[in-house]
């Protein structure tokens, strides 16, 4: 009984561990384990090598969808940041209608990317989104087809993105704003620095743990993006917007390729862990004083 | 003193014109949603109906074809409250006793499990899909909405408990000794101290947890069956269906509906909501 009584907090936990060590951890081994096997349509459990890393690699359609990662999320993460920062700057001069605005810049991230992705490919569609509005103004001439061109396509995923995350960003840094201490910016004012200066010299460098924050969420989110390519361009034309999310997916359920998708899930979060363990220890660790 | 205004006028300028850029969506949305067919084949896309019809959000929601179904979003819909419903309310109690023996119980190797319960709530999904996939199979929840909560409350411990733990962290020390010495156990002191504490965060992780889960598309796409799929699969196989004429109106009403359950928590409860976000980006 005693025993029972002491142990209690350990039994509670009990199931989530079980449960995250299975789900979680076990599964990682699982799929590490088959995407070191010659599994087809069928999981096989002779290990094999790094055969399927060897072919993933030469693969065409990976070589795609890993050069479509790294445009995306270069140019997701980086102008989403210059969007949010920008916003959040402006918004904190004292803008009578901050909090209306606040709300209209955020609320994209309350949609589910198939919404965002539905909504998106009906605008950009060129025979009747934007295109046809612009030629209708009388710009005859005017072009916007990347939702169909197979290399432009991978754009329009980043513009439907960028509309998606950038007002959460700007929430982060407009937080980040805030939190500054007010003493230092009034002492800098009244030494008669420029605004300018207070923000380039001072507010910015003291926010730089959510500049970190921010791309971390972000390179999360791009890695992870899948929903927005399915709903916006399918992986189309043929496969010129396919992402490794979209490729592991093929791979385990249209193509019975179930080798190639254990491989490509590991590259996947191989390549997650890269940015987000050193994060998550740095984050941690002067948890443990108190 | 004029460049000052002018500056300003600038500054709101460009904060009007973002705020067009990201109303834009919505706006054409509900526009085409209640326009014919006919008339967005001659009408401009930012223009509005100019006669309204509502037939479109009628079919939206109770005749469109989704693959071979075609009963509209209705089905659909109610299938995703019937998952997110219980799998929010689990994963909460759930993340609300976790939190509570992180914050409050600790015992050696706790902060080594709560670091392995956050790793987790990075890994890429597509990394346990496939074990997933076969192990609902083996449960015989495969294809059915029961595995579907069963997923989403498994991957979403990990944020409710961080929600929960952060929160509880902050209650001092002292209360939980003072009841220790009245006798308390853990349990009572969990019911009749933490519990009615934590109204706040119990908010934050209900609205978060009922956000993700009702906009999941990947859990929703891989593991659900004919009579099980979330709406948002749903509204994804309505707009991608290629039979007929592409009803373009029938799929923004689609996708308003299937987005107005989100919507509304957002312009409801909208402070919770960013709480929810920036605590799982940003732990404090």
């Amino acid at each position: 009984m005693e025993w029972l009584e002491r142990n209690v907090p350990k039994l509670v936990l009990a199931p989530s561990f079980v449960a995250i060590l299975v789900f979680v951890y076990g599964f990682i081994g699982w799929t590490a384990w088959v995407s070191l096997t010659k599994s087809k349509l069928m999981p096989r459990y002779e290990i094999d090598g790094i055969s399927q890393y060897t072919r993933l690699f030469a693969s065409p359609r990976w070589d795609v969808a890993m050069n479509n990662l790294f445009i995306f999320g270069a140019l997701f993460i980086l102008l989403s940041m210059v969007i949010g920062l920008v916003l959040a700057i402006f918004l904190d001069q004292k803008i009578r209608s901050e909090g209306v605005l606040r709300t209209i810049y955020l609320y994209p991230m309350a949609l589910s990317l198939i919404v965002t992705g539905t909504a998106w490919k009906w605008i950009l569609n060129p025979g009747l989104g934007i295109q046809e509005m612009v030629r209708g103004w009388g710009f005859t001439g005017f072009t916007f087809d990347w939702l169909i061109r197979p290399e432009m396509a991978i754009y329009t995923v980043v513009i439907a993105a960028i509309w998606q995350a950038s007002g959460f960003v700007m929430a982060l840094f407009l937080a980040g704003l805030r939190s500054v201490d007010t003493e230092i910016i009034r002492a800098a004012q009244v030494d008669g620095i420029p605004t300018h200066r207070i923000y380039s010299a001072i507010i910015i460098p003291t926010m730089a743990p959510i500049f970190l924050s921010a791309f971390i969420v972000l390179a999360h989110l791009a890695i992870k993006a899948f929903d927005l390519v399915i709903a916006l361009t399918n992986g189309g034309p043929g496969y010129a917007t396919d992402l490794p999310a979209t490729y592991m997916y093929a791979m385990a359920f249209s193509r019975g390729d179930l080798g190639q998708a254990a491989a490509s899930a590991m590259i996947m979060m191989m390549v997650i862990f890269a940015i987000v363990v050193p994060y998550l220890y740095s984050e941690l660790r002067p948890r443990r004083d108190h | 003193m004029t460049t000052e205004k002018i500056l300003r006028w600038g500054l709101f300028a460009v904060l009007l014109l973002f705020a067009l850029f990201y109303l834009m969506p919505l706006f054409v949305m509900l526009t085409t949603s209640l326009k014919s067919l006919e008339e967005i084949r001659t009408g401009g896309l930012l223009s509005l109906p100019r006669q309204l019809t509502f037939q479109p959000w009628i079919e939206a929601w109770s005749s469109a074809c989704a693959g071979t179904q075609c009963e509209g979003l209705r089905p659909f819909f109610w299938n995703s409250i019937l998952m997110a419903v219980p799998a929010v309310l689990i994963s909460t109690m759930v993340g609300a006793i976790n939190g509570y023996v992180f914050a409050q119980w600790r015992f050696p190797g706790a902060n080594l499990f709560f670091a392995a319960i956050l790793f987790g709530c990075f890994i890429p999904f597509q990394v346990v899909l496939m074990p997933m996939a076969r192990m609902l199979g083996l449960m015989g929840l495969a294809g059915t909405i029961p595995g579907l909560i069963f997923v989403h409350v498994i991957y979403g411990i990990g944020f409710t408990t961080l929600f929960f733990r952060n929160y509880y962290v902050t209650i001092p020390q002292e209360l939980m000794r003072a009841a220790k010495v009245d006798g308390a156990g853990f349990f009572r002191i969990f019911f009749s101290i933490f519990l009615p504490l934590s109204l706040p965060i119990i908010t934050v992780s209900v609205i978060w947890q009922f956000t993700q889960i009702w906009n999941d598309f990947l859990f929703g796409v891989s593991f659900s069956g004919a009579g099980s799929q979330p709406v948002t699969v749903a509204l994804n196989n309505i707009v991608n269906s290629t039979t007929g004429v592409k009803a373009y109106n029938v799929d923004m009403a689609a996708a308003i509906i299937a987005a107005l359950p989100t919507l509304f928590v957002y312009v409801v409860a909208g402070k919770y909501f960013i709480r929810g976000l920036t605590a799982g980006s940003v732990k404090g």
